[in-house]
């Protein structure tokens, strides 16, 4: 444009006039150019926000999952209630009614509740666990009985909800599921000492559970740990030796193009299509069982396998030709050459790629609803065949479940996951920055 | 049926394998008179080849043997049952079976057992026991068998390191074929059950109804017993949601991966990138619990005092979501893609006297345009195969709008609808999961083939 002007103005002012010209279109462009840099700031900053966003709304219903409000009560345990004949036959004393020892002592606490209303809303202050925590212990130390002693029950979740905060008591009584009377018992027994927040240990050692305060995650942890071992047992050998084919044995044929072309895609695949898969295969034709840590293995298996080679062959192509030059020339066949050079300094590699597919394994929820690994299991999974859950299905059946006390509970199980799967990352991380060749 | 016995056959194997291998060495070395080096191979490679022969055919016949065991036994147990129970369908048949294992191994049967179940009970272990023995038997046969021939064969002037590479690298081409296998595994699966259910639903009511209801009455004369499966408003369902995630995931991925390419400098990209990385990481539960927990009710509350009715399962929720987990994948592949540019184009355009925006948006995306698309699609596809954000955030109804305030469902969420729960694995239901899968795998697999085509071409014109 002001190339045009030029030819027709004196010297001096075109100068000037294409300055002004150019200045002018200059202030455009630099402030267009300032927009679009903030342009991909404010895209930068809205994927951290996300981020931040996630991780806090997570970590902030999760944390009180990990403390449980506990109630210490006075019981007597006479004789005449648990083993009238004095046996202590270990089968009358686990047929006794616990829960009415129970009731007992904390109508005792409130001598002025006398409704049977409010006797019951009294009584299911205290967790369904309660009775049986009570046997375990009288079970487990008979001499307990004819004595008075102390013991610290799970109060129930509503209760638990109530004491941490999450029902605000200023909402009006009809909207929350504690009443008025409750939350004055539970103002009389704070007063007393007797209520106090403990680290939630049955978090991590319990199975799952319909009722909240006594719903753990160790049985899906076993169950994701069974299910990986599988998973790594088939996907990492088998990964290994197809990369190491591929990348150091394979003619350059059709064949081994359609092989990679297939590993590229299957590496794409959604992963519920593995589930049908699996569902289709494994239970229908070859009749594994349902919801065992087997099948999700295998699937997971198939479904990690893609990554494993890919991450591979990435390793073994980063290990230098002359490596290989050197082992040929010293007189070792093709596979010496390999298994004795190329493998070990390719390794670290190939292990961080193995990591990461374990990583993508262990928070991988859509097959594993296709082979029945859904299913409410209270059991700790003891063997690859047993029926079990793993920790992303349990996180995906407590968010279906009504309790407000199961968001703490999800929330909490995503905190766990989340932290295995950081080790895992850091893991591969600190291998790769450690083994790191540059050659 | 993989029992603790078939398993446990599995590890006497590899005892028996290490044996064997020092054996063999031990053999070789004697056979050439207690020299090693007058050995073709290095001992070792007499080891490995005695134990690969005694156990690779041995382990072979016991993998098999165990895959075929349990229904085999089963069907033995089930032949003992009475006459009027033989009679009945696959499905009481199959329940029956599930019973009698579950006696078997001493776990809990739903009501008291009769005695004819407990019969079948025994009969399943006695039968279980014989089976063991039985392929114990023959797996040691074979081992010995084997042991036998290497014993022949072995001698100095045996090519052992030839034979045992030969095993090898069968073993490595086997192991490669196993991704092709999951493939071919897929596609006939998915075929078969889908073509079942084409037999009780024709694939133009599938392919182009408009309703979809796969309620399955239970009395038979029930009004619309057969339920509907047009798959329309699935497809409509799931275009919309990976629209809207793509409405969230292309400008931001896109933007982010142009300011971390050209202008962030490397402290910043070496810090930005990991943490952006994160997101990808993320277990997708983790994003449907996000979506339910936090997101929806907060679009409802603001769709609320805007006076809109906002469902609290609807699309904008789903695909918003998605969106923010597909942003890592768009800026990475995009970041690849515009690093990938030649540095001289830049030049070039600099030395014009462009701005650094009016370089990237004249000269450097017109050069990444392919690699972007590419990468743009290879997204789409994540985003039309994602399945837990949509269980836990969409909804299960069959909306065909495209209003993204209102509630729709998608291909995966029907899948998992169908199938979680009890099936019966021949009703139009349950197949009609198998079917939606088939659409949803053919519609991913032709988005990635394209996708990487696209890619690889671009990649090509600047190698």
């Amino acid at each position: 444009m002001t190339d045009s002007i030029l030819p027709n103005q004196p010297d001096t002012a075109g100068q000037n006039h294409k300055s002004a010209l150019v200045a002018a279109s200059l202030k455009k462009r630099y402030a267009a150019e300032r927009r679009f840099r903030l342009y991909g700031v404010a895209a930068v900053m809205t994927a951290l926000f996300f981020v931040v966003l996630l991780f806090a709304t997570i970590i902030y219903n999760g944390y009180p999952t990990f403390t449980q409000t506990m109630v210490k009560l006075e019981i007597t345990l006479n004789e005449q209630d648990i083993d009238p004949q004095g046996t202590r036959d270990p089968e009358v004393l686990s047929a006794a009614n616990y829960r009415k020892l129970i009731r007992k002592a904390l109508l005792d606490l409130f001598p002025d509740v006398k409704s049977r209303g409010d006797k019951r809303k009294l009584s299911k202050m205290v967790s369904t666990g309660a009775p049986f925590a009570l046997r375990e212990a009288v079970m487990d130390d008979p001499t307990l009985i004819g004595r008075r002693g102390q013991f610290t029950f799970p109060m129930s979740d509503d209760i638990d909800q109530f004491f941490k905060g999450t029902i605000s008591s200023s909402s009006a009584e009809a909207d929350r599921r504690v009443s008025d009377k409750q939350v004055n018992w539970l103002m009389r027994m704070v007063d007393q000492g007797m209520v106090e927040k403990q680290f939630n240990s049955k978090f991590f050692t319990n199975g799952d559970s319909r009722e909240p305060e006594l719903a753990g995650i160790l049985g899906a942890a076993v169950g994701s740990f069974l299910t990986l071992l599988v998973t790594l047992a088939l996907s990492f050998p088998i990964g290994i030796a197809s990369a190491v084919y591929l990348e150091e044995f394979a003619p350059k044929n059709r064949l081994t193009q359609v092989i990679e072309v297939n590993i590229n895609n299957l590496a794409a695949v959604p992963s519920i299509v593995f589930g049908l898969l699996g569902l289709a295969i494994f239970l229908n034709f070859f009749g594994l069982p349902r919801s065992a840590p087997i099948v999700g293995g295998l699937v997971l298996a198939l479904m990690t396998l893609p990554t494993i080679i890919i991450a591979g062959r990435a390793a073994l192509k980063a290990v230098p030709p002359s490596i290989r030059e050197a082992a040929f020339g010293m007189g070792a066949s093709r596979i010496q050459t390999v298994t004795h050079h190329v493998l070990p300094l390719a390794m670290p590699g190939m292990l961080t790629g193995a990591i990461l597919g374990m990583a993508q394994a262990l928070g991988e929820t859509a097959p594993l609803l296709m082979i029945g690994m859904v299913a409410f299991i209270v059991d700790i999974p003891g063997s690859i065949t047993d029926p079990s859950t793993v920790l992303p299905v349990q996180i995906y059946l407590w968010a279906d479940s009504p309790e407000r006390a199961f968001v703490e509970r999800t929330s909490g199980a995503i905190i766990v996951l989340l932290g295995f799967l950081i080790m895992m990352n850091a893991a591969a991380v600190i291998l790769r920055k450690k083994f790191e060749n540059k050659w | 049926m993989f029992s603790m016995s078939s398993s446990s056959v599995f590890l006497f194997l590899l005892v028996l394998a290490l044996i064997s291998f020092v054996n063999g060495r031990s053999y070789a070395i004697a056979s050439a008179g207690g020299n090693g080096k007058r050995l073709h191979s290095r001992p070792n490679y007499y080891g490995y080849f005695t134990a690969l022969w005694c156990t690779l055919p041995a382990l072979a016949v016991a993998g098999i043997w165990s895959a075929l065991e349990g229904g085999i036994v089963t069907s033995l147990a089930l032949s003992s049952l009475p006459e009027n129970l033989q009679n009945t369908d696959a499905a009481t048949l199959s329940l029956i079976a599930n019973d009698i294992k579950n006696l078997a191994t001493g776990n809990i049967v739903a009501q008291a057992p009769e005695p004819w179940l407990i019969k079948a009970a025994e009969d399943y272990k006695h039968f279980g026991q014989i089976s063991f023995y039985a392929m114990l038997a023959v797996v040691l046969t074979i081992f010995a068998g084997g042991f036998a021939w290497t014993r022949k064969q072995i001698s100095p002037t045996l090519r052992a390191r030839n034979s045992v590479e030969r095993i090898v690298l069968a073993i490595l081409m086997l192991c490669s074929g196993v991704a092709v296998l999951t493939t071919v595994g897929i596609v006939l699966s998915l075929i078969f059950e889908t073509s079942r259910f084409f037999t009780k639903v024709p694939i133009a009511d599938f392919l182009f109804g408009m309703e979809w209801s796969p309620q399955i009455a239970l009395r038979k004369d029930q009004v619309g017993s057969t339920g509907l499966f047009g798959a329309i408003p699935l497809f409509s369902g799931t275009l919309l949601i990976s629209f809207i995630a793509m409405c969230v995931a292309a400008p931001i991925g896109l933007m982010a991966a142009i300011f971390m390419a050209e202008y962030a400098p490397s402290k910043i990209r070496g810090t930005v990138k990991p943490v952006l990385e994160i997101l990808a990481g993320i277990p997708t539960v983790v994003y449907g619990f996000f979506a339910a927990l936090t997101v929806a009710p907060f679009f409802r509350d603001a769709g609320e005092s805007l006076g809109l009715l906002v469902s609290s399962e609807s699309a904008l929720v789903a695909g918003g979501v998605m969106g923010i987990m597909l942003i890592p994948f768009v800026s990475s592949l995009s970041d690849d893609v515009i690093t990938a540019v030649p540095q001289s184009l830049r030049e070039g355009s600099y030395g014009l006297g462009a701005t650094q925006s009016e370089t990237i948006r004249q000269v450097i995306l017109p050069a990444a345009l392919p690699g972007i698309v590419g990468s743009l699609l290879l997204a789409t596809s994540r985003a039309i195969g994602e399945t837990m954000i949509v269980v836990m955030a969409a909804g299960l109804s069959a909306n065909m709008t495209l209003n993204p305030l209102e509630a729709v469902t998608t291909v995966t969420v029907q899948i998992v609808t169908l199938l979680v729960g009890d099936q019966e694995f021949d009703s139009a239901k349950t197949l009609a999961a198998f079917a939606l899968g088939l659409m949803l795998f053919i519609v991913t697999l032709v988005l990635n083939i394209v996708a990487l085509m696209v890619v690889n071409r671009y990649r090509e014109q600047y190698d």
